[in-house]
């Protein structure tokens, strides 16, 4: 605000032309722009590098990883370390319950979440604000004190070691985020449209089914995808609410690789681990765009 | 009729209901049948499922329930809590908790805050910086901490592998099983796993920074450090605030990573407050016990983080 006066609005293209070979040929500048690009070097290796080390170890052959002095690179790469994966634990039944939990969940928490979300966009009621608060509050509460009664009455109804028990869970758990970023879309769409409908002879439902819901389809798509990922991710309360190998989703079957202390067979779990990050990191590769595009609108309209 | 045409003209704006047909609707806390309609199916499994557990599971701390006991649970008032302060492993867990929650968020603010920057600026090589940086994001927390036994391996690690190329150690370290490495080496893996979501916020903050605020600072002679200082720091720092005070809420809540790579060993030295807690309701089925430690743990938080963002907004009046 005040270096407003320095400077003109009107002369806003002059001085960013006549400023801009110079600044580009300073030394000093090429000296930051040197250092930059060596800080990015060393960003992308720590980010890379694991990711780079997970990948040559799974296409490893077995021999191979039994050597004192690992390479960098697979020297015979093979599929045997998948091969095995598949045959020393459940990993095809685990990732069937994976997806069986992680579609339906996402499914049901985003078709419950959008008429709220629209609700409490549109309506400014103490009840929209509480559920609001109740999104923030219960993101700080440790899982430990979310689960105990959860299991407690789970196993009340008998739903503790099914599948539909770990459905209803994910649905609750994704709701939070699902009518936070949904509520950045609704707000999006224009009022003027709904009123339009409205003169036009649509009642209020008719309104939401043929205006507003297809306006918000981006939306819808780009929370159903992130939903997915958060349940097709999630450890904690799989490892709680599921008990046999037969009903466990990925995520937990992945630990029963490990084994005893150190006694991991390396190649297959790296191999299951690979297979495991697959699809949330297809459906991530779509979504990135969106996500954070959505993320910033409900960051900065909310 | 004439109360709801009184009340939709007193709060204009996005208050507003849309458009109502000419039948005259009951409204209940501000929202008639349709918006009634509307919530419940998302309020209903909300609270039956989320507030209602929270609330069973705070009243479960003053209560001596266990698992698989025929006998009826029975109120113990404030003993859990009694037997708490004595409880020196619980302590001990606590601090390694608030070390780790502490030092991950720190670190990662300050390294998301560094690569958000740089996104920022027009480089090569941008897109798969931004890739990158978001895979992790898109990882089970379960095939990170796999990932990372993988290269903190001992023997078949790429770590020990390369430190020794380069004669920066003469024998490979256990990293994860030494008792002074494994909670660095575990803060190293939390870091990594938690920076995607704090350098996208960031890069989301830094978008919004004005443009012609730092061209005016730049003609009149400020530095970079300057800029940074006078004209990027204020305009991102409720973004900071924000993300700094989730970041430590989840870090210090965070189970699923150090589960994977130690399950809290060596000798308790990675043991965090929620892997505790973990242990003490499904090992030993102390479910009251454990509920305790909860409580004790989301009061600390809110302690710190009221000390934390007061601390902030004091700075900010001055």
């Amino acid at each position: 605000m005040t270096s407003q006066p320095l400077k003109p609005q009107s002369a806003k293209p002059q001085p960013a032309d006549t400023k801009r070979p110079r600044y580009r040929r300073s030394p000093r500048h090429r000296l930051g722009r040197a250092g930059q690009y060596l800080a990015l070097i060393c960003y992308l290796v720590f980010l890379a590098f694991p990711l780079f080390w997970l990948i040559s170890t799974a296409f490893k052959a077995p021999q191979e990883l039994g050597s004192v002095d690992p390479s960098w690179l697979p020297q015979h790469p093979s599929l045997d370390n998948f091969r095995d994966a598949f045959d020393q634990q459940p990993l095809l039944r685990s990732a069937l319950n994976s997806l069986i939990v992680a579609v339906t969940a996402a499914a049901i928490s985003v078709l419950i979440a959008v008429p709220a979300a629209y609700a409490m966009v549109r309506y400014r009621s103490p009840v929209s604000k509480a559920a609001t608060g109740w999104i923030l509050v219960s993101q700080m509460f440790p899982f430990v004190l979310v689960i105990i009664p959860l299991f407690l009455v789970l196993k009340n109804l008998e739903l503790i070691n099914s599948l539909f028990g770990l459905i209803l869970v994910y649905v609750v758990w994704n709701l939070p985020f699902a009518l936070w970023m949904l509520q950045g879309y609704v707000r999006a769409v224009p009022r003027s449209l709904e009123e339009a409908a409205a003169i036009d002879g649509c009642s209020r439902f008719r309104t939401l089914v043929s205006v507003v819901f297809p306006l918000l389809t981006p939306g819808l798509v780009a929370t159903v995808m992130f939903s997915f990922v958060t349940a097709w991710n999630e450890f904690f309360f799989a490892l709680v609410l599921l008990k046999s190998p037969e009903k466990q989703t990925m995520s937990v079957i992945l630990t029963h690789f490990l084994g005893a202390e150190g006694a991991a067979d390396l190649g297959p779990l790296a191999a299951a681990a690979v297979l495991a990050t697959l699809p949330s990191l297809v459906f991530f590769a779509l979504l990135q765009r969106r996500l954070v595009s959505g993320m910033v609108s409900g960051a900065v309209k909310g | 009729m004439s109360t709801t045409l009184l009340r939709s003209r007193k709060r204009p704006g996005r208050g507003t209901p849309p458009p109502r047909t000419a039948r005259a609707r009951k409204a209940v806390l501000g929202l008639d049948r349709d918006a009634w309609f509307l919530l419940l199916p998302a309020l209903l499994p909300i609270l039956i499922l989320s507030v209602g557990p929270l609330l069973y599971g705070l009243s479960l701390a003053f209560t001596d329930s266990q698992a698989g006991r025929t006998e009826p649970t029975q109120w113990i008032g404030l003993d859990n809590f009694q037997d708490l302060r004595f409880d020196s492993l619980f302590w001990d867990s606590f601090r390694i908790g608030i070390v780790w929650a502490v030092s991950v968020t720190a670190i990662q603010f300050v390294l998301a805050l560094g690569l958000a920057l740089l996104l920022n600026q027009n480089l090569r090589f941008r897109w798969l910086a931004r890739t990158l940086a978001l895979v992790p994001w898109a990882m089970p927390e379960v095939v990170i901490g796999i990932m990372w036994r993988l290269v903190y391996h001992q023997d078949a690690g790429i770590l020990n592998a390369t430190l020794r190329d380069l004669h920066l150690i003469s024998e490979n370290v256990n990293w994860l099983s030494s008792l002074s490495m494994a909670l660095p080496a575990v803060i190293v893996v939390g870091v990594w796993a938690g920076m995607p979501q704090t350098t996208v916020v960031l890069l989301a903050g830094l978008q919004n920074v004005p443009h012609e605020l730092h061209e005016a600072a730049a003609l009149d002679g400020a530095g970079l450090w300057r800029r940074f200082r006078t004209v990027t720091w204020p305009a991102l720092k409720p973004v900071v605030l924000a993300i700094t005070a989730l970041n430590f809420i989840w870090n210090f809540n965070s189970f699923g990573l150090v589960y994977v790579l130690t399950q809290g060993g060596p000798g308790g030295e990675t043991r965090l407050p929620s892997l505790f807690a973990y242990e003490e309701a499904f090992r030993y089925g102390q479910f009251g016990y454990a509920a305790a430690m909860g409580l004790v743990m989301i009061a600390v938080v809110a302690v710190l983080l009221t000390i934390f963002l007061r601390n902030r907004l004091k700075e900010d009046d001055q």
